[in-house]
Formats: C-alpha cells, sequence, structure tokens
C-alpha cells in the first residue's frame, strides 16, 4: 500500500511539472498584458518600465525558472489587476468554491440515492419510468441554462430566493462560511442545487443499476430467507454493496464539480474561484490564470488520489487482486 | 454485411430477416426513441437549411431595427413580419437566430466530434493492434485525459489559445479523443484474437489493411454509441464556453452566445432572449442522447435476442 501511494505520488509531481511547464509556456504565448494593463497614451518609456516591473522582458526560459523556484516557495506570482500574490487571491476565494461543491455533493446523494432504490426495486411501475427519464434529462440539460431557468422562476418570477451573492456568512476558525446563517442559506440553495443536477442523475443511474444487479444476488435473497426486514435487508445487504462504485465516481466527481463551478458561479455571481479564473482569462491576468489551473489541476490529481486509496480500502477484492500481481 | 442487407431490402420484398431490418425493428420498437430521432432530422434540417428557412437574416444588419429591440414574442415588425419568438436587444428575431445558432452549435458538435472519432480510432487501433510500449504509452495517455474533468481541460486550453472555431474544435477535440480510444481498444482487443484476423494474417495482407478493413469494421457498433454521446456532449460544452465568453467569438452567434446575450435582460423578466435558444439547445441534446440509448440498446450483443 505504502509503495502504491509512493509511486502515485511520484507520478503525480511529474503530471504537474510537465501541465506547469505546458500551461506557463502556453500562457506566456497569449497576448501581451501589458497592453491591457497601461493606459493606450502611455509613451515607449513608461511600456518599458511596466514590461520591466512585471518582469517580462526576460526571456521565457528565465521567467519559467524564476516561476518554478517561486512556486516551490508557496509564491506563484502577483496578480497583474489586484496586485495581491495570486496564491492569496485563490486562497481568499476558495472556501466559497469549495462550500458550493461539497452542498452540491451532499444534495445529489441525499436526494439520488433514495430515487435510484426506487427504480431499482420496481423498476416498471409509472413513478420510476418518469424518475428514470427525469435522470436522462438531468443529462441533457445544461448547466448554464438551467441555472438560468432557476434564476428565471424563483428569482424572478416568484422572488422567493435570490439570486447573486453568498448573503452573509459567519467567520469559523477564520474561514467565512454561508451555510451556517439563514440568509447564506437561501443564497446557497439555487446554486447548489444548479450544480448538483447532472450528478443527481449520475447517482439515479449508478444506483438503479447496481440495486437491479444485486437484488438477484444468493446473499439477499438470503437475507430475506432469515426473515430480516425489508428495512434491513435494503439498508444492510443492498446498500453496503452497491455503495463503493457511487462512493468511487461521486469522489472523481468531486474535482468535476469544482471545474464545473466555474460555470455556477458566473450565473450566480458567487465569490469563489471560478468567477476569478474567467475575469483573469479576460483581462490577461496571467499569474492568477496559471495559479488557478496549477491548483485546480493539483487538486484534481490529490482527489483522484485519495479515491484510489479509499477504494481499495472498502474493497478488499482491489487490494488482494494487486497483492498478487 | 450490410451491402448484402441494403440489396435485399432495395430490390424487393420477401419478409425474410436481414440485419438491417431487425436492427431498424429494433429500434424503431421504441416509440421514445422515434420520437427522438425525428426530432433529430427536424434540427439537422433546420441547421443545413437554416439560410433559406429563417424569416429573417438575422446577421444582415441593414434588415435589423434598432426600434423593434426586445419585443416579446408574438409581435409585429413595421414591415409586417411576426416575431414569433420575440426579438433580441438588436431588434433581431430570436426565431432566426436560433436556425443560425443551431446551424453553428451543430457544426461545431459534428466536426470536434468527428476530429475526435478520426484520431482517437487510429490511437486505439494502434494500441490495440501493436501492443506492448506503443499502447501502454497511449492507454496512459488516455488515462491522464479522463483522470481530469472536460471543463477544466478546456479552461487551460482556451485560455492558452484563445478564441475562434478553430481553437474550441481544437479543444473539443482533445476533451474527446480519450473516449474513442478507449472504446476501439477495448473491443479491438477482443476482435484481434478471433479466427478473421488470423485468417487475414495467414493471406500475408497489410497490418493496416488488416486494421482498417477487417478490424475496424467490427468495432463500429460501439463505436457509434460513443459518437452519439460525443456529439451531444460537445454541442453542450461548446454553449456553456461560448455562454462563458470564452468559446466562439460573437461573429460566429451560436446558441451559448445567444443564451449569455439574453442573460442580462433575465432579470427585467424579458425572458424570451435566453429561453427559447436554451430549449432549441436542449431539444437538439435531447434528440441525439434519445437516439444514442437506443443503439446503444439495439447494437450490444449482451441484450441481443
Amino acid at each position: 500500500m505504502t509503495v502504491f501511494i509512493l509511486r502515485r505520488l511520484m507520478q503525480s509531481a511529474v503530471v504537474l511539472m510537465v501541465m506547469s511547464a505546458l500551461v506557463f509556456v502556453g500562457v506566456f504565448a497569449i497576448g501581451n498584458p501589458v497592453d491591457i494593463l497601461i493606459s493606450p497614451q502611455a509613451d515607449q518609456a513608461e511600456i518599458a518600465r511596466a514590461t520591466a516591473a512585471l518582469g517580462l522582458d526576460k526571456p521565457l526560459w528565465e521567467q519559467y525558472f524564476i516561476f518554478v523556484v517561486n512556486a516551490l516557495h508557496g509564491n506563484l506570482g502577483i496578480s497583474f489587476v489586484f496586485n495581491e500574490p495570486a496564491l492569496r487571491l485563490i486562497a481568499e476565494r476558495l472556501p466559497a468554491t469549495l462550500e458550493l461543491a461539497f452542498s452540491a455533493i451532499v444534495i445529489s446523494v441525499v436526494l439520488g440515492l433514495p430515487l435510484g432504490l426506487y427504480v431499482g426495486l420496481k423498476p416498471d411501475t409509472a413513478v420510476s419510468r418518469t424518475i428514470a427519464a427525469g435522470s436522462i434529462l438531468g443529462f441533457s440539460l445544461p448547466t448554464f441554462w438551467v441555472g438560468i431557468m432557476l434564476i428565471m422562476v424563483f428569482a424572478v418570477e416568484l422572488g422567493w430566493l435570490p439570486s447573486t451573492g453568498r448573503g452573509a456568512t459567519v467567520s469559523v476558525l477564520g474561514v467565512d462560511l454561508s451555510i451556517l446563517t439563514w440568509d447564506g442559506l437561501k443564497h446557497l440553495l439555487l446554486p447548489a442545487i444548479n450544480l448538483a443536477l447532472s450528478r443527481i442523475a449520475l447517482v439515479i443511474r449508478l444506483t438503479a443499476s447496481g440495486t437491479r444487479e444485486v437484488v438477484h444476488m444468493d446473499y439477499v435473497k438470503f437475507a430475506r430467507a432469515k426473515g430480516l426486514s425489508q428495512r434491513r435487508v435494503i439498508g444492510v445487504h443492498v446498500l453496503k454493496n452497491i455503495l463503493i462504485p457511487i462512493v468511487t465516481v461521486l469522489g472523481l466527481e468531486t474535482g468535476a464539480v469544482i471545474a464545473f463551478s466555474v460555470v455556477t458561479e458566473t450565473i450566480f455571481a458567487w465569490p469563489g474561484i471560478g468567477r476569478l479564473i474567467i475575469s483573469s482569462i479576460t483581462v490577461l491576468d496571467r499569474p492568477v490564470i496559471v495559479a488557478y489551473l496549477m491548483m485546480t489541476v493539483l487538486l484534481v490529481i490529490l482527489i483522484n488520489l485519495a479515491v484510489d486509496v479509499l477504494y481499495s480500502l472498502l474493497d478488499p477484492r482491489v487490494r488482494y487482486g494487486e497483492a498478487r500481481a | 454485411m450490410t451491402a448484402a442487407a441494403e440489396d435485399d431490402v432495395a430490390i424487393e420484398p420477401p419478409r425474410a430477416e436481414t440485419p438491417l431490418r431487425r436492427f431498424l425493428a429494433d429500434f424503431f420498437a421504441s416509440r421514445l426513441a422515434t420520437v427522438g430521432l425525428v426530432l433529430l432530422l427536424a434540427v439537422i434540417f433546420i441547421a443545413l437549411f437554416a439560410p433559406w428557412i429563417s424569416p429573417q437574416n438575422p446577421y444582415d444588419l441593414a434588415a435589423l431595427d434598432l426600434l423593434d429591440g426586445r419585443l416579446p414574442p408574438g409581435s409585429q415588425s413595421a414591415d409586417g413580419l411576426t416575431y414569433w419568438l420575440g426579438t433580441d436587444d438588436q431588434g433581431r428575431d430570436m426565431l432566426s437566430a436560433i436556425f443560425y445558432g443551431l446551424r453553428t452549435s451543430l457544426a461545431v458538435g459534428a466536426l470536434s466530434a468527428v476530429f475526435a472519432l478520426a484520431l482517437g480510432t487510429a490511437l486505439g487501433l494502434l494500441a490495440a493492434y501493436v501492443g506492448g510500449r506503443t499502447e501502454s504509452l497511449i492507454m496512459r495517455l488516455v488515462d491522464l485525459q479522463l483522470s481530469f474533468p472536460a471543463i477544466l481541460v478546456a479552461l487551460i486550453l482556451l485560455a492558452l489559445l484563445g478564441q475562434g472555431i478553430d481553437k474550441i474544435i481544437l479543444a473539443l477535440v482533445v476533451v474527446q479523443w480519450a473516449y474513442f480510444a478507449r472504446t476501439v481498444r477495448a473491443s479491438a482487443l477482443v476482435e484481434r484474437r478471433k479466427e478473421y484476423v488470423e485468417a487475414a494474417r495467414c493471406l500475408a495482407l497489410g497490418d493496416a489493411r488488416i486494421m482498417l478493413h477487417h478490424l475496424l469494421p467490427n468495432c463500429l457498433p460501439p463505436l457509434i454509441v460513443v459518437m452519439t454521446v460525443q456529439v451531444a456532449h460537445a454541442i453542450a460544452l461548446e454553449a456553456t464556453l461560448s455562454f462563458l465568453g470564452i468559446g466562439l467569438p460573437i461573429t460566429e452567434p451560436s446558441l451559448g452566445l445567444l443564451i449569455a446575450n439574453g442573460f442580462e435582460y433575465m432579470m427585467s423578466g424579458k425572458y424570451w432572449i435566453s429561453f427559447f435558444p436554451g430549449v432549441a439547445l436542449l431539444i437538439a441534446i435531447v434528440a441525439i442522447n434519445l437516439v444514442g440509448d437506443r443503439l446503444r440498446d439495439v447494437l450490444n450483443p449482451r441484450l441481443q435476442r
């Protein structure tokens, strides 16, 4: 197990290294940030001074070298626009994004699991067919359009829920959270549902197909024959066995949820890292773009690693298979 | 096999069961899939013939009247044209804009999926046929690609490349090729061990010929299914990126851009500028997914009776 984790960590480091070079060189190739940051009336000397101040007059390899050295010291550059360390900008906004992503995943499990179980246990009822058709729709609906429609119905027409921002926040251990205040919760609800939608559909599908396979297994029949209650058979014997793929897929989806929050944050003006990256791309704030991409790539790599480890802990068969190999 | 089946259908109607006829009968046995196919054909028709069936050329500025801006659905223009779906802020007929938008969205989705199909299939076949180090290199790349969320990869690429229809197609191809490669490799690995491949080898046919003429046709069914899914996926992703303002430029108005354009008027209750392009997008994606779902069931050998 330790060897496995070590090997995966080394691979991750290599991937991160390659990505950093790609992103850095690529970001370097787009536009000239000086053109955007400085007033059009500036003369040649002023432009040269601004270029030198941003370190853009050095050759590319030197810039990359400085970037890597600084990155290893925890410094991913100073934002051209905010004049603040890019990493701090991201760290300030990360809790908002994580809160949103976490809420979305909780919603998708809380709604998806029971609905999926129902479809799996009684596949031929009208309700099941409706749920299954709904899950196809959940896959097909583009997130951003659903978000707009949610705003139209619940914020504009009905006026029940706010459509922008985080609302009131409470500071817990130095981290601002919306979920703990009534106002914040109201602000969180629409974006979280929006982000959760396609994952609800995913959980329904996984649960339904898993359940349909498992209910015909001998151990389930045996549990029934023992006279266990329906609740215990479903809750323990069925659920335990279908949970492994669901946990794995949801774990892997966490990275996608964080990446996809770009869309939801833009629509609901949620002050997380997703909105930061979109505005940074439009104004060519290179350090922030690089820092965001590196952070997200790192996050995805770590999540994938954690899921792999979790998977082998949950399913003894995987561990044994590995020991033999 | 397909050629024989088509001949049979074309010449005369003996009720003999041919693979094609069984396939069609299976497909149309689902009413939902039939509806999906009809919708899909309608969408393709609109996309192909948009310039001829649109009431107005939405990008001919001379035809637009700013005074007609933001009219609700069903309004009349000064010269008697009815705006069935309303107009946008520049007095553009939404119905025409949607027809043109479908054209762009569908073209981008289909093109990128075709390129991804070509690239992924070539690499997947190569991996399965050659094996060894080539295979592990390709499959390592596939795993790496699939471990990153599609939107993150697209975001990285578009941040680097900038806007443009060619750039977004490139980004979509990079996002999608791995699905094709994985699918082709999986079925080619099974097919490779079959006798007909051995027979082809005994005939001393070239590797390229065995791969393209013998292996590839037998790997097609799962590929077709992945293709439909990926076209739908590409359309949705392109719309999302264009909505965020980092996809297509304003000169190539896809459905995503139309929706983004209407978003600012949403708060004042002018829903139609965002709503109807979204419905069109939804119809296109759902239709493709319905057809794809049915194809998956019909082409799945495990479910075949």
